[in-house]
């Protein structure tokens, strides 16, 4: 793209310059990317939860134990190697164990009690701190970061207020099974429990939305606690695990050594499906004339999509998949059927409701999945393959329960499936592409223009998703943007496709779209959110040029709280009440934090806009000015059923 | 804008589907079944903070405990929780599977359909003075419950048995009137030499 395309961008030279500038002044940052050297962005993944046997799953492993035991091979040093004589208190062991976990970036944000810490932070430079503006934003990159890399994120917050804004976060992180490490700090521990300065009890609050969590009072407690609280997070189903130091923890010298092996007892997950059951479920797939795959976010954890293909291909079986299940399966692929629930296509949901057998990888039919469960595929019997046992016959009574990790399972069970020829399945399959034809039907689609020429949002979402050929990291924010971004963005690489699914977080979007980019530096990533959600947490725009963190924003600007405005519209009988707000002049904005700000308010403007954001070295924010009145098609109203979508009434364009 | 394919059974064509599932029965909503009392027993880690974790797992998945029970094991790292609730199976199962997400808990069993020795204590402070002592007392007796304290007006009772033995005694002393009572909640144990403690033995 060259610059005299870049019609569209306001005031962008100037901006552009900034941030170079910015740019070798920010902490710790190379020319390579966002402080990371070549190496460490190689596109190798690491996995969460690695299915048995294969030699990603080895390799990590062994690794694991690495860490675990061998320090030098890990090359970290100790304090006298690093040619300090100070002895070696709570904050060198947190700062050891993290590196020990491979972790070389994380979020945070100080306080008071935390000062020990950062005290000692210089002394490790391979630990990367990157310093958010609102400690929400770390628990978001954090998440955002595990997401895309694969690997646990880590936030940091201090006692009081900062660790209660981290709790969103960790809620979020929760919902969508997201590994990740949250840190916060406490007053010292003979005020606990006097309500001193920044004193909360932060390990109640977050006792029911972690997997786990700690206090720790001991600096010597501090190389246990980080190694567990690691392994929780990862293994199993992953989930958020929160530890709360005392300032005294991290303070007092630390003489323990980081532990070979751990003790939990009490944490044993299951990853190996039971052979009879899956024997029922093999069976079931020979006989079902109508089945469908339903794959979730447990196919991406598990690394399962190559197992999912083979499933498919091999037995002739569609594969729908729900918000968190996106790049699952390339959507290109023809077995690829597309999303299912609220607002999955209408297809997709006429597949599931027709549908004789459901086989359910690694998803937990959330209600947006279900609707009401009553009327949830009528006709089908139900497989269910989870990690977690507690979500199985949580929501949907299922007639073949399978506990253990996707990939595994799949694994398992492929050599027992028969195979089926294409023909056999040939008038099903036809009648679901029939479907998808009518489905996907919509006058203004491909033109971007929505009614009287408005820009449509789904217009834009495409075109992002073809200016880097499918391969950018989308990180979505919460509502309409969301939607849009599931359906049309077009998703082919797994783990490419964010969003915040089970808590439905607004402002969520650029703070993990922050994470993401520093998670996954070799790839393209872009948040797309509402002006609603960005003015929740537009203050990390400052983190992205302080830190250069080369996030494109595309901000769907339809002066609405967009989802809240069509409910009002479809349910509400039209009574918009503080569903219109106002936003800041973006491109202002934009530019007072020194980020690139560029606009397009009709569909000729977009694809230029994109190229022009893609174009510049650093962060950037396209404002596309969209249909006010858009809603989000189709719809399927709270309470009601896959069966009972609300469709777009199309209209000619009235003059 | 009108809902389409409103239909029960959605668009799809029954047709279509196997003939095995013919008629679309609905889909049946798990833990809506006939609630009646479970005995869970939980062995969890003897960790600061396990007891809240148990009580507000309980709590935010909405689940109503009637009677929680906890104490040492003779080991002295594990502890014993006797859980009573209320709820239909799939509820139940439900709950004791939540219960085995927490970290601190190594093992649950539902003990309500197996054989088990079922008891809890109860202290009744029960008004009685020379009037109508002699009628407390052989209340208490037929009841094996032993009278513990003597005072002018009041006297005493511990009794123990099943929830349902305590509650008939109680209900008999009730006509006394009854100045105080505690219970300690149901205490359970499976009958027999297996052990749901062995099971985890570190």
């Amino acid at each position: 793209m060259s610059r005299s395309d870049r019609d569209s961008r306001v005031g962008a030279n100037r901006q552009q310059t900034d941030a170079s500038e910015r740019k070798g002044e920010a902490m710790g940052t190379t020319d390579d990317g966002p402080g990371r050297s070549p190496t460490a962005t190689s596109s190798r993944r690491i996995n969460h939860m690695p299915g048995a046997g294969t030699p990603t799953a080895d390799a990590i492993s062994a690794g694991r134990r690495e860490m675990l035991t061998d320090r030098h091979r890990l090359q970290i040093k100790s304090l006298a190697e690093r040619g300090l004589s100070r002895p070696r208190i709570g904050a060198d062991a947190l700062c050891e164990a993290l590196l020990r976990q491979g972790v070389d970036v994380f979020f945070g944000f100080p306080g008071g009690v935390l000062l020990p810490l950062y005290d000692v932070l210089g002394d490790y430079p391979e630990l990367r701190h990157i310093l958010v503006r609102h400690e929400q934003g770390a628990a978001h990159a954090a998440d955002g970061y595990a997401r895309a890399s694969g690997k646990v994120g880590v936030c940091l917050g201090t006692s009081g207020p900062g660790a209660t804004n981290l709790v969103t976060g960790i809620g979020n992180a929760m919902l969508d099974s997201v590994p990740i490490v949250a840190l916060t700090g406490n007053v010292v521990s003979s005020l606990l429990g006097k309500d001193a300065f920044q004193e909360i009890d932060i390990t109640g609050i977050t006792l029911p939305c972690t997997k786990h969590n700690y206090l720790v009072r001991d600096a010597n407690d501090i190389p246990r606690v980080v190694a567990e609280a690691f392994h929780i997070a990862a293994t199993g189903r992953p989930g958020p695990v929160h530890i709360d130091m005392t300032k005294d923890a991290l303070m007092g010298v630390c003489t323990a050594e980081h532990p070979g092996t751990l003790d939990l007892p009490g944490f044993k997950p299951n990853f190996d499906g039971n052979f009879r059951q899956m024997k029922l479920a093999a069976a079931e797939i020979a006989r079902a004339e109508r089945p469908v795959i339903l794959a979730g976010h447990g196919v991406l954890i598990s690394d399962a999509m190559d197992e999912l293909r083979e499933l498919a291909e091999k037995a002739q079986i569609p594969v729908a998949h729900t918000l968190l299940g996106v790049g699952a399966i390339d959507e290109t692929h023809p077995l690829s059927l597309g999303w299912v629930g609220m607002h999955g296509w209408k297809h997709v949901n006429k597949a599931i409701q027709s549908a004789d057998l459901l086989i359910a990888l690694g998803m937990r039919f959330d209600d947006r999945v279900t609707g009401h469960v009553p009327t949830f595929a009528p006709y089908a019997r139900i497989i269910h393959v989870d990690i977690d046992p507690a979500e199985i016959g949580k929501n949907v009574a299922v007639e073949v329960p399978i506990v253990g990790d996707v990939k595994r399972v799949l694994r398992a069970m492929l050599p027992m499936i028969p195979a089926v020829e294409p023909e056999a399945r040939a008038a099903y399959l036809e009648e679901l592409a029939g479907w998808r034809v009518e489905s996907e039907k919509t006058p203004w689609h491909g033109s971007g223009s929505w009614r009287n020429g408005q820009l449509s949002a789904d217009f834009v979402v495409c075109k992002i998703g073809e200016a880097s050929n499918h391969d950018a990291t989308i990180v979505a924010d919460v509502g309409q943007n969301q939607m849009w971004a599931a359906r049309y963005a077009g998703f082919r690489r797994p783990n490419s496709h964010i969003s915040s699914g089970g808590l439905g977080t607004m402002g969520f979007g650029l703070p993990a779209a922050m994470g993401a980019a520093v998670g996954r530096p070799d790839k393209e990533t872009w948040a797309i959110v509402g002006d609603g959600g960005l003015q929740m947490t537009s203050q990390e725009l400052m983190t992205l040029v302080q830190d250069h963190i080369p996030v494109k924003i595309a901000l769907l600007d339809n002066h609405k709280l967009g989802m809240i405005r069509q409910w009002q519209e479809l349910i509400y009988a039209g009574n918009y009440h503080s569903s219109h707000l106002l936003g800041p002049d973006w491109l202002k904005l934009a530019e007072a934090y020194g980020v690139a700000g560029f606009r397009a308010t009709t569909p000729e403007e977009v694809e230029s806009a994109i190229a022009a954001a893609r174009a510049v070295d650093g962060p950037a924010l396209v404002h596309f000015v969209i249909a006010e009145e858009q809603n989000v098609f189709p719809m399927m109203p709270a309470g009601k059923g896959l069966s009972d979508l609300l469709e777009e009434q199309f209209e000619e364009p009235k003059q | 804008m009108s809902p389409t394919g409103s239909t029960p059974g959605g668009s799809a064509d029954p047709a279509h589907a196997s003939p095995a599932h013919t008629a679309p029965p609905a889909r049946a909503l798990p833990g809506h079944g006939d609630a009646h009392r479970h005995v869970l027993v939980a062995i969890v880690l003897n960790r600061p903070g396990v007891l809240n974790r148990v009580a507000s797992l309980m709590r935010a998945r909405n689940f109503n405990i009637e009677t929680l029970a906890v104490s040492h094991t003779d080991q002295t790292d594990v502890s014993r929780m006797t859980i009573t609730l209320r709820g239909d199976d799939v509820a139940v199962e439900q709950a004791a599977k939540q219960l085995y997400r927490l970290i601190d808990v190594l093992k649950v069993q539902d003990v309500t359909s197996d054989p088990t020795v079922e008891h809890e204590i109860a202290l009744i402070k029960v008004r009685a003075d020379d009037r109508n002592r002699g009628e407390v007392l052989t209340i208490a007796d037929m009841y094996k419950a032993k009278v513990v304290d003597l005072a002018a007006e009041s006297l005493i009772v511990e009794a123990t048995g099943t929830e349902a033995e305590v509650d008939a005694l109680i209900a008999l002393l009730r006509g006394f009137g009854i100045k105080e009572l505690v219970r300690s909640g149901t205490v359970v144990m499976s009958r027999g030499a297996g052990s749901i403690e062995e099971a985890v033995k570190r």
